[in-house]
């Protein structure tokens, strides 16, 4: 990808998040997700029909890249068995910790796939994946 | 100002003076003196090296007592300002307040003025209440007349705060407090290194500062207490150094005070950096100091002013010290855009997390003067914070 429309992709989602809502239904899993090195703070919201996501929303304040990453995983785990979810999450953790990872199943998010470059932004990245990583171990522990 | 810090070489500019300073010369060489010339254990004194080390050291707390107006015996060295606070309400208080006593402190009282009177009301059914901000976020007399009762022991503020810059009147509110018999703790991190401070004109109670962010070394700071309520303190570490016999349990001495509250081996470069680094500021003069900061903080408050999409939260406040937000943008993407141009700013809720509901915002960017900072520095900032579309296109 591009640098300049790796750059694109991210502005995008960072001035026009998708699914950025707070969410009060208990039909949905809530966790938050920091870190605390730094000042990114989200809510994430999960909503679960059997093994698929159903829906998924997010909300907080946070930088471009977090917002952005976010907005793209929100889009990109939308839909998706908890198996399928849980594929695409590891192989976005290998990319952004500059290991080996499976480019297909990435989309749009693999605008982070030079992100490790920038050591103050690799915590941004991992934010909001970390929350939906929780959010889903909360729901397989309640089944 | 002047030219004597290696870091200048570097090519930062660093206005982050809030969270640590720069060091000069002056204070890297004498700690180096302790390493490489006279390095041995202090109050130990057989030998002339070690004799040396207890005369810095001890040496080094009279520096500290001068440059406040204490005795020298009313300066306690400790790890920092955080280590102090912890001190007096712990040694202090914990002593000296019962349930229902009420302890006032302010929403832009940084983590570590809040936390320990936290867990004395926990612990002990004290309540800790909140003298309200003014609506430039500054904090004076009257709000604190507004929730001050009868139960009221003791009001811990900052000097200055570590995110609105308002110099508080302390001596006004420590006049006030002593008619009603409550005791004041002075949170002075953010002053003593930017302001002449006198503890007997002010006539607080405790006072307690860094050495880090008056370009002494990190793991250094202070503790002033008036000398008849350190009588009544306990040392919060027991062990070597700071007992005079201990045949049983009933049958403890202690050292006299300061020594007391100094148990171990203490951080003697540290002490003694700090010595060096408080005279390096009185080389300067703490009035040529605030007078230059407060300069600085006037030019780029104008410079930013003119600038649209740049909103601040302090203007006004007496200090070096200025918060803003770039419309739109996330203040760790304004600093981070900053970085790299090897601009040094803070983003965040810089440890004030009680602040936010006030500034209606969690997050600012901040920008802390000190004596290195020029004009040049200001307009190098301001020049790169003009143009919005810019730091969209490069913060990523
Ligand atoms: C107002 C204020 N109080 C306390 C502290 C804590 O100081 P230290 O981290 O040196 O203990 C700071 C430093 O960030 C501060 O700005």
């Amino acid at each position: 990808m591009d640098s300049e429309i790796k750059k694109a992709i991210i502005m995008e989602h960072y001035s026009n998040p998708h699914n950025r809502e707070e969410i009060h239904d208990d039909n949905y899993i809530k966790v938050n997700s920091k870190s605390e090195t730094c000042i990114d703070n989200l809510d994430i919201y999960l909503k679960m029909n059997g093994d698929v996501i159903e829906d998924l929303k997010f909300y907080g304040e946070a930088c471009a890249i977090s917002t952005s990453a976010a907005s793209i995983m929100t889009e990109l785990l939308k839909g998706k068995t908890i198996t399928e979810a849980n594929n695409i999450i590891s192989n976005y953790d290998n990319m952004v910790l500059e290991k080996d990872y499976d480019k297909d199943c990435l989309g749009d998010a693999l605008c982070y796939d030079e992100i490790y470059k920038q050591t103050n932004r690799i915590n941004c990245a991992l934010i909001p994946w970390r929350g939906i990583k929780k959010a889903l171990d909360q729901y397989e522990e309640k089944k | 100002m002047n030219n004597n810090f290696p870091m200048l070489n570097t090519g930062y500019i660093y206005l982050d003076n809030g969270a640590t300073t720069w060091k000069p010369e002056p204070v890297i060489k004498k700690i180096n003196e302790y390493y490489n010339d006279f390095t041995a254990n202090a109050h130990r004194g057989d030998y002339d090296i070690s004799l040396r080390v207890d005369n810095e050291y001890e040496g080094a707390r009279k520096i500290v007592a001068d440059f406040i107006n204490s005795d020298y015996k009313e300066v306690i060295f400790t790890s920092g300002t955080t280590d102090a606070l912890n001190l007096v309400a712990e040694g202090y208080f914990r002593k000296h307040l019962q349930k229902d006593d009420e302890i006032i402190i302010n929403y832009a009282e940084h983590a570590s003025n809040v936390m320990p009177w936290f867990r004395l009301a926990n612990d002990l059914g004290v309540k800790v209440k909140f003298a309200a901000l003014n609506d430039s976020n500054a904090l004076t007399l009257d709000s604190i007349k507004e929730v001050v009762s009868d139960k009221t022991k003791v009001i811990s503020l900052a000097m200055i705060t570590n995110v609105i810059g308002d110099l508080r009147d302390v001596k006004e509110i420590v006049k006030f407090a002593h008619e009603r018999g409550i005791k004041v703790v002075v949170d002075g991190a953010q002053s003593v290194p930017h302001i002449k401070t006198d503890v007997k004109d002010l006539d607080c109670d405790f006072l307690a500062f860094s050495g880090h962010k008056m370009c002494g070394p990190t793991g250094i700071g202070v503790l002033y207490g008036k000398y008849e309520l350190l009588e009544e303190m306990e040392p919060r570490n027991l062990g070597g150094g700071m007992n005079a016999s201990f045949d049983s349990p009933e049958e403890i001495e202690l050292k006299s005070i300061p020594t007391r509250f100094e148990a171990g081996t203490p951080n003697i470069e540290g002490a003694i950096g700090l010595g060096a680094a408080i005279k390096y500021l009185e080389s300067i003069g703490m009035d040529n100091i605030q007078k230059h900061e407060v300069g600085l903080k006037k030019y780029l408050v104008d410079e930013l002013s003119k600038i649209e999409h740049i909103k601040m939260y302090n203007k006004d406040t007496i200090s070096g010290t200025v918060v803003f937000n770039v419309d739109g943008i996330f203040s760790q993407d304004v600093a981070i855009y900053l970085s790299k141009y090897k601009i040094c700013v803070r983003a965040g809720n810089h440890c004030a997390k009680l602040l936010k509901n006030k500034l209606g915002t969690d997050n600012t960017v901040r920008v802390s003067i000190y004596i290195y900072n020029t004009k040049e520095d200001v307009d190098k900032l301001v020049s790169l914070l003009q143009d919005k579309n810019k730091i969209l296109n490069e913060m990523l």
